[in-house]
């Protein structure tokens, strides 16, 4: 297990306030990630989990009405003043709720993102495009077919490709929004075992609905209740003794 | 069911139900008339049209020249210059049109500014053709010094569309998921790489459907044109392609029949109604290619 | 190439609202000078433009020959488009509604000068003969005409709200032994009721606004009509008849802009009022 908080944080959180049309929905939360860890975010639904997701790579500023304040850095950087969105965008990936599959093929799936950035050359594409579905547990069943519209993917293969579109950055933080809602417990299964791998090599946040989940999988786990966090801690002590009660509340499944 | 309970067939049809089921079969009657009645009539007088225009109906009608005040000859110059109004209103409104509504759409907030916008769009998409008249008018003929001419009476053609093409492309983009743009925000895709990679292929047959109905719409209208460009007669030979200078005025298919039907006394009978069936002609086979263009982007498999 | 989209999208946002204002700039001076009064262009019957000793502008009789002839369309109208769109959505089989609805669509294209021949042609020798009126181009067939020109958007935007109704309530009803007419009568009707109305607002807006078919069918007398068989003017038809004659900047031009600022205002009322009823269809 690495260190609860590592010295210097790859990403650093002050003081996080979302609001919808005035309606606050982060109330000011802090907190640090450190590299290559798993970070689970819990918490009953509307408690502001997929908004604080959407603040980190700055999706939220495409929402009518949102507003953000507080300091959000990686590797340093302010990530809520940059210009380099889109870079920024390659550094953080995201994997939405529900898989989706471009209108376009498997192939141009995963390569759309290094095409966007500026990557043509056939070689150097079909090499991304390979490794990234191999790191998504995808390459072997679709290898055959990689023109085939990514729309036309069973469901459990389009939140595969989705991963797979996400990861052909590189990215230093893989974010998952209950990336297991739509798919079978054998698929959601296959995939926690492609993010044990991944691990090694880059920071994960898992938003997530199944407590079981964080519990198997995340280094760490943190509460969020009503936009705020109650508690963060190393998953293991968390699940075994919270120490606010309404995390006791939670996790035994008596709220939310 | 009222009795239902004390009958011995529990099935049985009892004397409501009955009457309930020949009333059922009334209103279908009814409404199934109705719509008959709405059909066959025109179709009666559409048929009437052509039976009509029989004896004016041939290529030459087409390629010829009015002749003799235009009580004869044929309609070619009021072709060539609804084609001219044609392509030139569509080629100034369709870029423009698409284009503002891929800002309405995608890029523009949702603020006052949107609202009052949207409601521009709407105002002036239900606008009497015969105001945009007025418009193109004052500001194109009088303010613009264009004078009465071709380029007058399209950009006028070309405001009257301008609406309803904004309006149905920002239904063909508004029908392609919001996921789809999540999606490629989310690995660092900028606006419009996102919507020419997903947004826009997604979305032309409806966009394409929109502009094609709008050249039918142009085709046919004459109000906007009859104060702007458009006029009675004007001497063109048959079959030259490219009559009209911009800043002519021009004849127009719509007006032609117009002026046939109300301004010349003794006409050949059928010339008129030749006129008229060229025209139909002309708008229905634009609709039909917008239509069958509109179930084919339907039938391919989709998301 | 996103500078040149917002480039766009503004111009023809100014573009739009540039008609608008424009229309409003041309026809104020008339009414600024006090050389026109806004309530006698409203209230008084009176219209001689160019008379040299009597000058009136008045438009209500172009007002009432508007909704003269748009009203008895939509008495002939809406009872038929609702009726057809019923039997669309609740009876009609699939395979001939898909055939229905697209001659719906192209009887919508067919363009007004079209419409107005064939009233000037065909419609006005059968009232002549079924009448006995001395001619035809009157106020039933410019009715008549507006009549068959309104159904097919009536049909289509009735045939939408009826579609918007959820299966669930006709499922719910059949489940409850009502037959498809008691469903329609008692289930669909008043679920559909802002959707139907928007159809008829929506028809009547293009009664309204209807210049050619009108101009050419309803005989052109500026007077209040009191029969149906009455020739009637109506206020598009008038700025058709007389545009052409009015100088640029002279009185009679700025009045006809006036009606075109009225007509504006008309079908302004109606489209607003249809869109957010419609958009409260589909809030709710």
């Amino acid at each position: 297990m690495t260190p609860v908080v590592a010295p210097s944080p790859l990403l650093e959180v002050r003081d996080l306030r979302l609001s919808y049309r005035g309606r606050e929905v982060l109330h000011g939360i802090s907190f640090e990630v450190a590299e290559r860890e798993i970070l689970a975010v819990i918490g009953p639904a509307q408690s502001g989990k997929t908004s604080l997701l959407r603040c980190l790579n700055r999706t939220v500023e495409m929402i009518p009405g949102a507003a953000v304040s507080g300091s959000i850095r990686f590797r340093g950087e302010e990530i809520l003043r940059t210009r380099r969105v889109h870079e920024l965008r390659r550094r953080i990936g995201m994997v939405a709720p529900l898989p989706v599959g471009l209108p376009m093929s498997v192939y141009d799936n995963v390569a759309f993102a290094p095409r966007c950035a500026g990557v043509y050359d056939r070689a150097a594409l079909d090499a991304i495009v390979e490794r990234c579905l191999r790191q998504a547990a995808l390459w072997d069943e679709v290898r055959d077919r990689l023109d085939l519209p990514g729309t036309r993917l069973s469901g459990g293969q389009q939140q595969r490709l989705t991963i797979a579109r996400a990861l052909s950055h590189e990215p230093d933080i893989l974010c998952l929004d209950e990336f297991s809602i739509a798919i079978d417990p054998v698929t959601t299964m296959r995939i926690e075992e492609v993010l044990r791998k991944l691990r090694s090599t880059m920071t994960i946040i898992l938003v997530t609905n199944l407590n079981q989940q964080a519990r198997r999988l995340a280094d760490r786990t943190m509460f969020l209740w009503k936009g705020d966090i109650v508690e963060t801690g190393e998953t293991t002590a968390m699940f075994e003794s919270p120490r606010d009660p309404r995390t006791a509340d939670f996790l035994s499944g008596r709220v939310g | 069911m009222s009795g239902g309970t004390a009958s011995p067939q529990p099935f049985a049809p009892t004397a409501g139900l009955l009457a309930r089921r020949r009333r059922e079969r009334l209103a279908r009657g009814v409404f199934l008339a109705m719509t008959v009645l709405m059909i066959l009539p025109l179709a009666g007088i559409l048929g009437y049209l052509v039976v009509r225009a029989w004896p004016s109906l041939s290529w030459s009608f087409l390629v010829e020249a009015p002749a003799r005040g235009m009580r004869e000859g044929g309609i070619w110059p009021a072709l060539v210059g609804t084609i001219d109004l044609v392509v030139i209103s569509l080629a100034v409104a369709a870029p423009i049109g698409v284009l503002a509504a891929i800002y309405l759409n995608e890029y523009a907030r949702d603020n006052w500014v949107h609202r009052v916008v949207n409601l521009a769009v709407i105002t002036l998409a239900g606008v009497p053709s015969i105001v945009h008249a007025l418009f193109g008018l004052g500001a194109f003929v009088y303010a613009a010094r264009l004078g009465y001419s071709i380029l007058s009476a399209s950009l006028t053609l070309a405001l009257m569309t301008l609406p309803v093409i904004i309006a149905s492309t920002r239904e063909a983009l508004a029908s392609v998921p919001r996921s789809f743009r999540e999606a490629c925000w989310n690995v660092g895709a900028t606006r419009w790489q996102t919507i020419r990679a997903v947004v826009l292929p997604n979305s032309i047959g409806g966009i394409l459907t929109g502009i094609i109905l709008q050249v039918s719409r142009a085709a046919g209208e004459t109000a906007p044109i009859m104060f702007t460009g458009a006029v009675f007669y004007k001497a063109v030979r048959g079959g030259t392609l490219l009559p009209y200078r911009l800043d002519e005025q021009c004849m127009a298919l719509s007006m032609h029949l117009y002026t046939l039907a109300t301004q010349v006394p003794n006409v050949r009978p059928s010339i008129p109604y030749a006129t008229a069936v060229v025209l139909l002609a002309v708008v229905l086979l634009v609709n039909a290619a917008a239509i069958t263009l509109r179930l084919r982007v339907r039938t391919r498999p989709k998301w | 190439m996103g500078l040149l989209i917002r480039l766009c999208g503004i111009s023809a946002i100014l573009f739009v609202m540039g008609i608008l204002l424009f229309i409003v700039r041309e026809a104020a001076p008339v009414v600024v000078s006090g050389r026109v009064s806004l309530v006698q262009f409203l209230t008084r019957p009176e219209w001689f433009p160019t008379s040299e000793v009597h000058r009136r502008y008045g438009a209500l009789a172009m007002i009432a020959g508007t909704f003269s002839v748009t009203g008895l369309a939509m008495l002939m109208a809406v009872p038929f488009g609702l009726g057809a769109a019923l039997y669309l959505s609740e009876f009609c089989p699939p395979r001939p509604k898909e055939v229905l609805k697209i001659v719906m669509e192209l009887l919508a294209a067919i363009p007004s000068v079209v419409w107005g021949f064939i009233g000037l042609t065909v419609l006005s020798r059968i009232i002549v003969t079924l009448t006995g009126a001395p001619v035809g181009v009157n106020m039933l067939n410019g009715a008549l005409v507006l009549a068959l020109m309104s159904v097919p958007i009536i049909v289509s935007i009735a045939e939408d709200a009826l579609k918007a109704v959820p299966d669930s309530y006709r499922e719910a009803a059949l489940a409850l032994g009502a037959t498809r007419w008691q469903v329609t009568w008692r289930v669909l009707l008043p679920a559909a009721r802002h959707g139907l109305l928007a159809a008829v607002l929506l028809g009547v807006g293009r009664g309204v606004g209807e210049t050619m078919a009108v101009l050419m069918t309803t005989g052109h007398a500026v007077q209040m009509p009191r029969s149906v068989l009455d020739s009637v003017r109506t206020l598009t038809a008038n700025i058709a008849a007389e545009l052409g004659e009015a100088p640029a900047g002279s009185d009679h031009y700025r009045v006809l802009f006036l009606t075109g600022v009225l007509l504006m205002v008309i079908t302004l009322a109606i489209n607003v009022t249809a869109d957010l009823i419609v958009r409260g269809v589909k809030r709710s």
